[in-house]
């Protein structure tokens, strides 16, 4: 019986990519890789005294001194463990993939509200990115990417972006059809009526896009260990691997408590209440 | 002087508006074009003529298609066909740059539900029309704290709509729509959100403030009365078609047909009652 060649074709034409545009895609993770280098550098010189204190501060001026003390209280706990360079490689990946995912999905989920035919043609490409097992483009982006954080990066951003996109366009759409006819009927001009009207009202659902894109480019980071991204990631692996279930444990509540503080952080950002 | 000129309006909602107007051409009635072509007329070969001015009302109940009439003076709704002159120039031909330099300075309106911005004090909601034009923001406070005093807001500046009773929030809306200083007001049953009381004391506001500024008022009403106390002439819609125009007394003293009758009896039995 005949056979539709699909998985040949995919293998055929990332091999096709590679070819042709091989030096693109290093030149690429290159330059991606400076930037994770920079930044990893500026947070492991920060004394892991002076990064609590400046978390707990944060934290305590966005949502008060219960979240100061609990932050305080794990990081103390992830020093204690000795995963103090652990943390940071975690907390640099889900940094930049953040940043990526929000770069770049900001700006489609504002198209997609603004156009029916992009909508309608993004829809079954998020459904993919979320739903195809992140395992599948792993593979793809070793090739790429080769070893380390950049093709980490590149899984977790395709992973970790839809909510980005979809809650942009979920939040722009959901703004009031009145506020949208003041925009117009005092002569806005599509540009004007973005800024002062549509994305003010729709930052709400915006930052909860974004505070859920934190959230899963977390949870990528036991998978983009396996392509050696480090970080907490790799203990839980290595845990798996040499039975130690202590050290698997002791990694993935380390994994807990960055998601928590992170999600209290941005949730505070959404919830800050207004001025009046 | 005209300002205002309606011309065989036709706003037809659905996809396919041509089939439609061809079968209005051919003489056919709102329910034959829906049944046949599943269009809906919602305004169907509208004309009229308003004053500069004048202070013109659309009366009619939900559904008669009146504030698709509104919509379609400042274009917020395309007229499938048909003409809107504004100071003699077809506003349907105009290109989008234009369009908007007619509704910054020659139009600006007020809402059912106000319609503020929620993250804008009263201050800047007011300033809006003007920050779109891009008037400094020396001079577009001055002027809205000029209109905010003439509404009686004054001291409300810095407060946000969310802190403010209904009528208030009017006050705003209305003050919006004069900062710019247009010649039209567009009021889309501004008052009619509003409480009894509260209406009765903005449609007295309303009287008064147009004595002194003498703009052309299109408002919009489902609620006789009100027509009556502000209308310089009324029009009657129903089912998207003109039933009467004519000054309130013309309206009460002979009004055109039996639905229109009915509304007037209405309004004569509750005087009565008083």
């Amino acid at each position: 019986m005949y056979r539709i060649p699909l998985g040949q074709l995919v293998s055929t034409g990332v091999d096709w990519l590679l070819k042709h545009y091989g030096h693109l895609f290093d030149t690429f993770a290159a330059g991606v890789n400076t930037f994770i280098h920079v930044l990893k550098n500026g947070l492991i010189v920060l004394p892991w005294w002076l990064f609590t204190l400046i978390l707990a501060t944060l934290a305590w001026r966005v949502r008060g001194w219960r979240l100061a003390i609990g932050s305080t209280l794990g990081l103390l706990l992830i020093y204690d463990l000795q995963l103090w360079p652990a943390l940071i490689d975690t907390l640099v990946l889900v940094i930049i993939s953040g940043f990526v995912s929000i770069i770049i999905g900001l700006p489609l989920g504002i198209l997609a509200a603004r156009n029916q035919h992009f909508q309608r043609l993004m829809f079954p490409i998020l459904d993919f990115m979320q739903t195809m097992p992140s395992f599948v483009y792993l593979i793809p982006a070793l090739m790429f990417f080769g070893l380390g954080t950049v093709p980490a990066v590149f899984a977790t951003v395709i992973f970790a972006m839809p909510p980005a996109i979809r809650l942009t366009n979920l939040g722009i759409r959901q703004v009031p059809v009145d506020l949208v006819e003041v925009g117009e009927a005092f002569g806005s001009t599509p540009y004007q009526l973005l800024w002062k009207i549509q994305l003010p009202l729709a930052m709400p659902t915006i930052l909860a896009g974004i505070n859920q894109t934190m959230m899963l480019s977390l949870s990528m980071v036991v998978i983009a260990a396996m392509i050696g991204s480090g970080g907490f990631g790799q203990g839980v692996l290595s845990g798996i691997s040499q039975m130690d279930i202590g050290k698997g444990f002791e990694n993935g509540l380390a994994v807990v408590i960055l998601a928590m503080i992170l999600d209290r952080l941005s949730q505070g950002f959404i919830n800050s209440p207004r001025k009046s | 002087m005209t300002k205002i000129e309606v011309k065989n309006l036709v706003k037809v909602f659905g996809s396919q508006p041509e089939k439609a107007l061809e079968m209005l051409r051919k003489g056919s009635n709102k329910e034959q074009v829906l049944a046949k072509t599943g269009q809906t007329m919602a305004v169907n070969n509208v004309s009229f003529a308003i004053q500069a001015g004048e202070t013109f009302v659309i009366m009619g109940l939900s559904g008669s298609g009146k504030s698709t009439i509104l919509r379609c003076l400042n274009r917020l709704i395309n007229p499938t066909s048909g003409n809107v002159l504004l100071d003699g120039e077809d506003i349907t031909k105009l290109k989008p740059r234009e369009l908007r330099q007619i509704r910054q300075t020659k139009m600006a309106m007020v809402f059912q539900q106000f319609a503020l911005l929620p993250h804008r004090t009263v201050l800047q909601n007011v300033v809006y029309g003007l920050e779109v034009q891009g008037v400094a923001k020396e001079e577009r406070e001055r002027r809205a704290q000029n209109t905010l005093d003439l509404v009686g807001l004054t001291g409300w500046e810095n407060s946000y709509p969310d802190n403010l009773s209904g009528g208030m929030k009017q006050r705003v809306g209305l003050a919006r729509a004069l900062t710019n200083d247009p010649d039209i007001l567009l009021m889309d049953e501004a008052f009619s959100a509003l409480d009894p009381l509260i209406r009765e004391e903005m449609q007295e506001e309303l009287l008064r403030l147009q004595k002194r500024m003498n703009k052309t008022i299109v408002f919009i009403t489902h609620d006789l009365s009100e027509a009556l106390k502000l209308g310089d002439r009324i029009a009657f819609v129903r089912d998207g078609s003109l039933v009467q125009v004519g000054t309130p007394e013309e309206i009460t003293g002979q009004p055109a047909d039996d639905y229109v009758a009915k509304f007037v009896n209405i309004i004569r039995k509750t005087k009565g009652v008083l």
